[in-house]
């Protein structure tokens, strides 16, 4: 079994991170796994994506061109690449920022309005934390626990504080992902 | 799970295997996609008791190398592509004088300041000599991160094995990418054997001094100093060629290294699920390029397929260890576009139609 | 028989191959005597450079590396750095400390590498056969320059030393003369000083020893040492221009 993810969204959504925390979970769970970023000149506000692959044999090539699992965290990314996802596979769109239909009808389509659940719980930031329990919840391989567990592991120490609101943020994403 | 696998970016993996090989010593400059190397020597070389310097230039860097080298240490330097052409007096002066280095070339898109995505357009500057004169260093070209870890730790005796600078060819994505790794033992550079002939000072220990030096004004004598150069390039041939083969009973095989081989394995199993007799050539050692790999083919293989991120250099080598009798195809991308996998197994498809091969 | 004059025993037993009334000769004795005088020798690690002085290596009898063009001072601290006990110090001309090597130069100061240069200032590139150098004077001929330096083609010369001089990595920076017997003497203090600055770990240390080049110049040895101190001097003005105040002040 392999799972392509490719998550994109703009530079300061949190999309490496959620990318990293997925191959961190992982290898824990005694996976292949390969992260590997795009990256442009600019530091901040850019667009930005990363691939990662989960398997249980070796990872061939680290490049995400059909990914199974998909994540849009904002309109140019949904038009980027929702063309690319692999028929039947998983497309996770945030439609707090992208007001814009699915076209594609051979794809399971998951939406939700990250930006503004996050607003709710009171962090703009965590955003990325919800959308990341959603897609967790359609990865039989990741326990959800591991998950978490990982972004401890991941998340630099001197944002350890704000562990709690993540947690939440996760959680909340796997409701919401179960409620569709 | 395994506990000593680390999930590490590229560039930090490269430098922490430096550190575990008795590196104690980096002197470099920012240039992306290879900037996390030198931050991580920056705090972890301080930590071990050594010193990371941010030269004022890539020029100044590998002569801070050259020095460094010269007195005896464990010492390397990192860049990418422009940078790396910055070095190239340096590294010719270092084989010159023969002196063990490693230098890490994160190769971006060329020529010019190019692009900062990854590359292998520097293949002709690392194994044909960017410098001037007539010289070799052995040059690495892995494919993935544990490679990367394992051969860096390597190049660091193969450099003092030699007496030579030792290249690390990767590519960007190498640098930014992260897996899984496990790392070496720690080494303590106080056990690694002394270097007689560093220039440490006399200190009271010897009478003869020791001299750093690659001029040889008279010509008789630059002409032996090149052929005991050139008996040490015969060792390193001998000794230091390194491949790996998938599937030696196939008809027709990419050959292809670093981060194209990655991506050319998609293509491979998706020609092989479709009853296709195709392998893998993957030189792991760009110089010495491993003629042998493609000789010890040569009964079965009707053709090559060469894959490389620029315009065609590796190919070159190929070419020369097939020889004539075989169609030896190409097919790249340049600038930072990396190679798609369909369009590498329609370059295959291709080949193996024209040629007449079956499924 | 009573010796009343020897070699300093940091000179290796080898005639140079510096040109008739070249000052270099005696410019490698003041190095010299500074590390005899100061004990140095073993702990030494000179870096030759590019020009008439490539060969200084085998004339000092200490270890040595030898730097290409201008990287002298890069060379020397990456040895320094890597052997802080090592007493290390570059032998660089005009050429290649203030034209192809000014980068190096500048930022090893600025850093306050504790190293010591010793720069050759004569004002002219010697060893590729007398072509202009940053340093040569205004009107000077050259190979490169044959109706006389043109400011106005080819910028002022170089005042290396004032440049480095308002940089805090200094700790000790003079000019100096070889011209005669009471420059000659300065000179030495000077030379001593800058090795003294490094045993001491305070800093950065340059001296700028003018000198001479009868071949180039088209002079006798005697005329050169006149030219030098009539033509040199006003515009490149001797005296130490920074000293820290931990150095022994020799006097004379």
């Amino acid at each position: 079994m392999v799972n392509e993810i490719l998550i994109a969204g703009f530079g300061g959504q949190g999309v490496m991170l959620m990318g990293q925390i997925l191959a961190h979970a992982g290898m824990e769970q005694d996976l292949h796994v390969s992260w590997m970023p795009s990256y442009g000149p600019e530091q901040r506000g850019g667009t930005a994506n990363c691939g990662v692959v989960i398997s249980e044999d070796p990872v061939g090539s680290p490049v995400v061109t059909e990914p199974t699992e998909c994540v849009v965290m904002n309109l140019p990314s949904l038009e980027k690449f929702e063309s690319s996802v692999r028929p039947s596979g998983h497309l996770f769109v945030n439609s707090s920022l992208c007001d814009q239909e699915v076209k594609r009808d051979d794809i399971q389509v998951v939406t939700i309005p990250v930006t503004e659940e996050a607003d709710r719980l009171g962090n703009a930031r965590v955003a990325n934390m919800i959308m990341l329990g959603a897609l967790a919840s359609c990865l039989p391989n990741l326990p959800f626990d591991a998950i978490k567990a990982s972004l401890r592991a991941v998340l630099p120490e001197r944002h350890h504080q704000l562990i709690p609101i993540n947690e939440k943020a996760l959680e909340r994403g796997r409701e919401l992902y179960q409620q569709q | 799970m395994d506990q000593d696998l680390q999930l590490v970016k590229g560039n930090e993996a490269v430098a922490e295997a430096a550190a575990r090989a008795g590196c104690r010593y980096f002197f470099g400059y920012p240039i992306t996609p290879q900037n996390e190397l030198p931050a991580y020597m920056s705090w972890r070389l301080p930590e071990l008791g050594g010193v990371y310097l941010q030269a004022e230039s890539e020029v100044a860097a590998i002569n801070m190398v050259y020095g460094a080298a010269g007195a005896g240490v464990r010492v390397m330097t990192s860049s990418s592509s422009p940078g790396i052409s910055l070095k190239q007096e340096g590294i010719s002066y270092l084989a010159g004088s023969e002196l063990p280095c490693v230098i890490v070339n994160m190769v971006r898109g060329g020529p010019g300041l190019g692009s900062i995505q990854p590359a292998q357009s520097d293949y002709f500057q690392a194994t044909k000599g960017g410098g001037h004169g007539d010289y070799r260093m052995v040059v690495l070209g892995p494919s993935d991160l544990q490679e990367l870890v394992d051969l860096t730790y390597e190049s660091f005796n193969i450099a003092d094995r030699y007496r030579n600078p030792v290249m690390i060819l990767g590519d960007g994505i190498m640098g930014q990418m992260m897996e899984p790794v496990r790392f070496p033992e720690l080494l303590d550079p106080q056990t690694l054997p002394v270097k007689e002939w560093a220039t440490t000072g006399r200190g009271g220990k010897r009478k003869e001094n020791n001299l750093i030096n690659s001029l040889y004004l008279d010509a008789e004598a630059c002409w032996e100093h090149n052929q005991k150069l050139g008996e040490k390039y015969r060792q390193m041939k001998e000794n230091e060629t390194r491949w790996e083969i998938l599937y030696e009973d196939a008809e027709f095989y990419f050959a292809a290294y670093g981060t194209t081989a990655r991506i050319v394995k998609k293509a491979l199993e998706s020609l092989r699920q479709r009853g296709y007799s195709v392998g893998l050539v993957r030189p792991i050692s760009l110089w010495p390029f491993p003629d042998q790999a493609f000789a010890s083919l040569a009964e079965k293989a009707r053709g090559y397929v060469v894959v490389e991120m620029s315009m065609g250099q590796m190919v070159e080598d190929v070419r020369l260890a097939v020889g004539s009798e075989l169609p030896v195809e190409f097919i790249g991308t340049a600038g930072g576009v990396m190679p798609h996998p369909s369009d590498i197994s329609d370059k295959m498809e291709t080949l193996i139609r024209e040629v007449g091969g079956h499924k | 028989m009573k010796a009343v004059f020897t070699r300093p025993q940091a000179l290796s037993d080898q005639a140079t191959h510096y040109c008739p009334g070249c000052l270099h000769g005696i410019a490698h004795r003041l190095v010299a005597e500074a590390l005899d005088e100061l004990d140095l020798t073993e702990r030494a690690v000179g870096v030759a450079s590019v020009g008439c002085s490539v060969f200084t290596y085998n004339y000092f009898d200490c270890d040595f590396q030898q730097a290409a063009h201008g990287r002298a001072p890069a060379v020397a601290t990456g040895i320094k750095r890597a052997r802080p006990d090592s007493i290390v110090f570059t032998y660089q001309g005009d050429g290649d400390l203030a034209s192809i090597g000014a980068a190096e130069a500048m930022h090893a100061a600025s850093r306050g590498e504790k190293i010591t240069v010793i720069f050759i200032n004569n004002a002219i590139y010697g060893m590729t056969g007398g072509q202009m150098a940053p340093t040569t004077l205004e009107g000077q001929r050259t190979t490169t320059s044959p109706s006389g330096r043109d400011v106005s083609l080819t910028g002022h010369p170089l005042r290396m030393s004032e440049m480095l001089q308002g940089l805090p990595g200094v700790a000790y920076l003079a000019r100096v003369s070889c011209h005669d017997v009471k420059h000659i003497r300065q000179a030495k203090q000077s030379v001593q000083k800058a090795f003294e600055v490094q045993r001491e770990g305070l800093g950065f240390a340059m001296v700028e020893l003018l000198s001479n080049c009868p071949t180039n110049w088209g002079m006798t040895p005697g005329e050169s040492l006149k030219w030098l101190e009539e033509n040199m001097i006003p515009y490149y003005p001797i005296g130490e221009l920074k000293t820290p105040e931990a150095v022994t002040d020799h006097g004379e």
